[in-house]
């Protein structure tokens, strides 16, 4: 058999090893005890599977102008007495219905916060293996930016970005390229931490007999790379995306509450409860307290899941 | 705090052209021309990064775009607001979050204990600005306490302006505070729990109680030294988060601070406040920096007394 | 002589979430004012927590199953938190086995030693820091006077160890133990450490329990000796007894073991397989399956200390013995 095909195989017999050992595992088993974390679980897998399947799922389109009527503004919660049916969480000041907006809403949060994290890790994966694998003074470098990052706090410098991408652009471009400005604002403040792992778990390898042999054969380093280093930090990536995830949707709901994150054509939960905000004072207080609510919801949610993630897959504990 | 400087610098001169910033569009090419002469545009570059840490210095950021005002102005107006609120929401969070996880590290099993916990993981999940919403809701809407924007009466101290000695000033300043502290403060409460957790398990805590101490000098006594001067540096590190959640914060409640401007800057890409609010930030950043590993270090006497060689048993 | 500590029948016990642990099984013997017995046995034969449970420190969920312990003609170990800690510290005092962390490292020696005399006897705080000074001038501190304020880092490992030492002593305790005390220093230290042990306590006539896995230490250092297996007490008797002619085979294995200087060049001796986990203790006697003479009984009932030649040990050898004389 040629050296191509080997890691293939050897990496789809680890995962299917994995996954027989993660159901017959502690994990599962410390996952079904805690009810807590088992609604955590299905309240994620509801927002997903909601935001993935938003046009089957919600009752109404609320960015069609075609199916809006003015009339149907301002409806408070279904069941409240003002309330209509068809409208189950109310309607905002143009007569969209707050449960569709939500999901809706929903759908682009995850979406953001999913690329941004996947971006982060991304990065911050590729540059710590770099890093802790070649050494030297590429190392150095690169640590210290992630250092000077790290002090730095998130916010800051996804503010900075879209700041700098807002005075650089021409205003005509701003509106499309706006969301992908903010997933890489957000993506950029979060890398270091992944680095970081990826970084210790290169170089705690690297100075294993095996990956001497295998230069010594010929083998190409990425691929020595791949085969051992990733399984390795993958729990503690997980976890730390996990928690990730969680902060970038909030870093998103932030931005996007400040008036600098995804543009109002496609609002995210964020741009939500910034519209719904004004109309508090006047007492239609569901417009902005749903979206809010739905916000914090998820991102509680998948907070928890990362807490027993970690303590799940922390050795020390078991 | 130079790569600071190196960034708002560039921030200032190439991110866009300030000139057009400036001038608005109807103004003619000379008229251009003469403006960037003026402003010193057209020297080498490094001659301008020299002029810039300078100016900057002297605390002059030169002009913002939007308001057409000295930003070092505006910086003077805005600064104490944030530093007033950044100062209670920062004694809120010490006052509560330490004695709450000292509680609930001594007191582990008891059901106060995990529910205070499972709030903390709350506090942790609410973005700062639906918390602001929902204070703002309950007490300004529904109870009407508190006012729900701006800062209230506010004395001035000389160039200082301070809202905190009078009584209307203190109901402002609350809600922003707990917005901005609670955060803050579940972080210092998870962080005390745990180091207090970890030193109640030393050997010698255990030499104590062999000794027949009592609870009190174990606890507030042997550990809780300890336990604070870890608390101490990381309290410091995230002084960062506090001046950053400040923009949220300030933004939600209408707080007239640096934070506001900030954003405002942001949204209008108006840079000279941009850079101004950058360097400026850092330079509290660093000071708090300073001045925490200056409070290590006298608390800590292992590093306080100079490397000897040790005397031979 | 009355002794002064009695362990009665003693077990320790520690509820896991599967199973129930019995680290320390049955185990009862006694120490006179003045004596030193040293406790003897591998990592985790229950040595420690043996002296934890004598001066109540069992860290949950550890506790005492069942057994007595009596502290001259009071007993101990069912005593109240408030009446226990009263004890600790004056009439027990407990030296660990690392000095470096058994000092808190951001207090002046002279204060944890102030406040440990003060926490016991009424002094007034000069009266507590001249007694201090005092006590590290006996454990062999020089400039005593000056370097009561300085920190635990800036003593070394032998003298940290001497700090310990004073602050177990500081309240005249009649009970010492000491668990492994001299496991974490030099070879050359060890010696002196335990010369000061030998004679402070001689000096205040004090009752020690030496806990330590050096069979060496214990050799030079105790009046009687008691082997620990397993949770149990194999072997006990006086120090001399037990070292040249050991009665219960473990003992003598652990005897043979030792490399002896002038000795014939022979392959170190070693018993055959090792000692059982507190989750996996044998039947009978818990030796038996290492045992190379173990016969019918062995498997099925757990012997007691009986008598033999000079110590007393838990072999069914010595009943076979006295059946056939």
């Amino acid at each position: 058999m040629s050296e191509q095909h080997l890691p293939n195989i050897t990496l789809g017999r680890r995962m299917g090893e994995a996954m027989v050992r993660f159901a017959r595992s502690d994990l599962l088993f410390s996952f079904v005890r805690q009810p807590v974390i088992v609604l955590a679980f299905i309240i994620t897998v509801v927002f997903v599977l909601a935001a993935t399947f938003a046009p089957l799922v919600a009752p109404h389109d609320p960015f069609d102008p075609a199916t809006l009527n003015l009339m149907d503004a301002f409806y408070p919660p279904a069941w409240t007495e003002e309330g209509n049916e068809s409208f189950f969480l109310g309607t905002d000041n143009q007569g969209r219905d707050i449960l569709s907006t939500i999901i809706y809403g929903s759908r682009i949060s995850l979406i953001v916060g999913f690329a941004a994290v996947v971006f982060s890790i991304v990065l911050g994966v590729l540059v710590g293996l770099l890093s802790g694998f070649v050494g030297g003074w590429i190392d150095a470098v690169l640590m210290r930016i992630a250092d000077i990052q790290l002090t730095i706090p998130g916010l800051l410098i996804a503010l900075l970005v879209d700041g700098i991408a807002r005075s650089a652009l021409p205003s005509g471009a701003r509106e499309e390229i706006a969301i992908y400005v903010v997933i890489f604002a957000i993506g950029i403040s979060a890398w270091p931490q992944y680095a970081r792992v990826a970084r210790s778990g290169a170089m705690s390898e690297k100075v294993k007999d095996y990956v001497a042999s295998a230069r010594i054969i010929g083998t190409p380093s990425w691929i020595i790379l791949l085969r051992h280093v990733l399984p390795n930090i993958l729990g503690p990536v997980l976890v730390l995306g996990t928690i990730g995830l969680a902060l970038a949707i909030t870093s998103e709901a932030t931005l996007s509450f400040l008036g600098v994150g995804v543009p109002p054509t496609t609002p995210s939960l964020g741009t939500l409860i910034r519209i719904g905000n004004d109309f508090l004072f006047s007492g239609e207080w569901w417009i902005t307290l749903f979206p809010a609510a739905a916000l914090v919801a998820l991102v509680l949610a998948v907070n928890l899941l990362g807490d027993w993630l970690r303590d799940a897959l922390n050795p020390k504990l078991r | 705090m130079l790569v600071v400087a190196l960034v708002a610098f560039t921030l200032s001169n190439f991110v866009g052209d300030p000139i057009s910033n400036m001038v608005g569009q109807e103004a003619t090419l000379e008229d251009r021309e003469a403006l960037r002469e003026q402003l010193g545009l057209n020297d080498p570059v490094p001659v301008q990064f020299v002029r810039f840490i300078g100016d900057a210095a002297r605390g002059d950021f030169g002009i913002s775009y939007r308001l057409q005002r000295p930003v070092q102005d505006l910086i003077a107006e805005r600064l104490p607001a944030t530093l007033e609120l950044v100062a209670v929401s920062a004694v809120f969070a010490l006052a509560f979050g330490i004695p709450l996880g000292i509680f609930t590290a001594l007191y582990r099993n008891s059901w106060v204990s995990r529910f205070i916990l499972t709030i903390s993981l709350a506090g942790v999940s609410l973005p700062t600005f639906v918390l602001g919403i929902l204070l703002i809701y309950v007490f300004s809407v529904t109870l009407q306490w508190m006012p729900s924007f701006g800062r209230g009466p506010t004395a001035d101290l000389g160039w200082w302006s301070t809202g905190l000695l009078s009584f209307d000033g203190w109901r402002a300043i609350i809600m922003p505070a707990v917005t901005l502290g609670l955060y803050q403060l579940t972080l210092i409460l998870r962080l005390v729990r745990a180091e207090m957790l970890e030193v109640l398990r030393t050997d010698y805590i255990k030499f104590a109680r062999a000794r027949g101490l009592k609870n009190r000098a174990i606890n507030f006594g042997h550990a809780l030294k300890n336990t604070l001067i870890p608390v101490i540096t990381i309290t410091g590190l995230n002084i960062g988060g506090l001046i950053a959640f400040s923009i949220v914060t300030e933004t939600v409640f209408q707080w007239p601070g640096m934070g506001l401007l900030f954003i405002q800057a942001v949204q209008f890409a108006d840079v000279p406040v941009m850079s101004a609010y950058l360097v400026l930030a850092s330079l509290i950043f660093v000071m708090v920096n300073l001045i925490v590993d200056i409070l290590y270090v006298v608390v800590d006497p292992r590093l306080r007394t100079e490397r000897r060689v040790t005397q031979r048993s | 002589m009355v002794a002064l500590l009695k362990v009665k029948n003693l077990r320790v016990e520690i509820p896991t979430r599967r199973e129930l642990l019995v680290p320390v099984d049955d185990v009862s013997f006694e120490i006179a004012p003045g004596e030193i017995l040293g406790v003897v046995g591998e990592s985790g034969a229950g040595k420690s927590l043996t002296g934890a449970a004598v001066i109540g420190l069992l860290e949950p969920p550890g506790r005492v199953g069942a057994g007595e312990i009596h502290l001259g003609n009071r007993r101990i170990d069912n005593l109240p938190y408030r009446e226990i800690r009263k004890i600790r510290g004056r009439e027990i005092g407990m030296i660990f086995q690392d000095p470096l962390t058994s000092l808190n490292p951001v207090y002046t020696i002279g204060r944890q030693l102030i406040e440990t005399l003060q926490t016991h006897q009424d002094l007034t705080q000069s009266q507590a820091k001249a007694r201090a000074i005092e006590l590290l001038q006996e454990v062999g501190i020089p400039a005593a006077a000056e370097r009561i304020n300085q920190y635990p880092h800036q003593f070394s490992g032998g003298m940290r160890q001497r700090v310990v030492i004073s602050l177990a002593l500081a309240n005249n305790p009649k009970l010492i133990i000491a668990d492994e005390p001299t496991t974490a220093l030099d070879v050359s230290v060890q010696a002196q450490i335990i010369k000061l042990l030998k004679r402070l306590a001689a000096d205040h006539g004090a009752a020690v329990m030496l806990v330590s896995h050096d069979m060496g230490v214990i050799a030079e250092t105790c009046d009687r000796v008691a082997v620990m297996y397993a949770g149990r007490i194999v072997e006990i008797g006086e120090v001399h007894n037990v070292v040249e002619r050991p009665n219960h085979p473990y003992t003598q294995g652990l005897m043979a073991a030792i490399p002896r200087l002038g000795g014939k060049d022979e392959t170190l001796a070693h018993i055959k397989g090792s000692m059982p986990r507190p989750n996996a203790i044998p039947n009978g006697c818990a030796f038996h399956p290492r045992c190379p003479h173990r016969f019918k009984p062995c498997d099925r009932d757990r012997p007691d200390l009986m008598k033999g030649q000079g110590s007393e040990a838990a072999c069914w050898l010595l009943q076979k013995e006295k059946a056939n004389v």
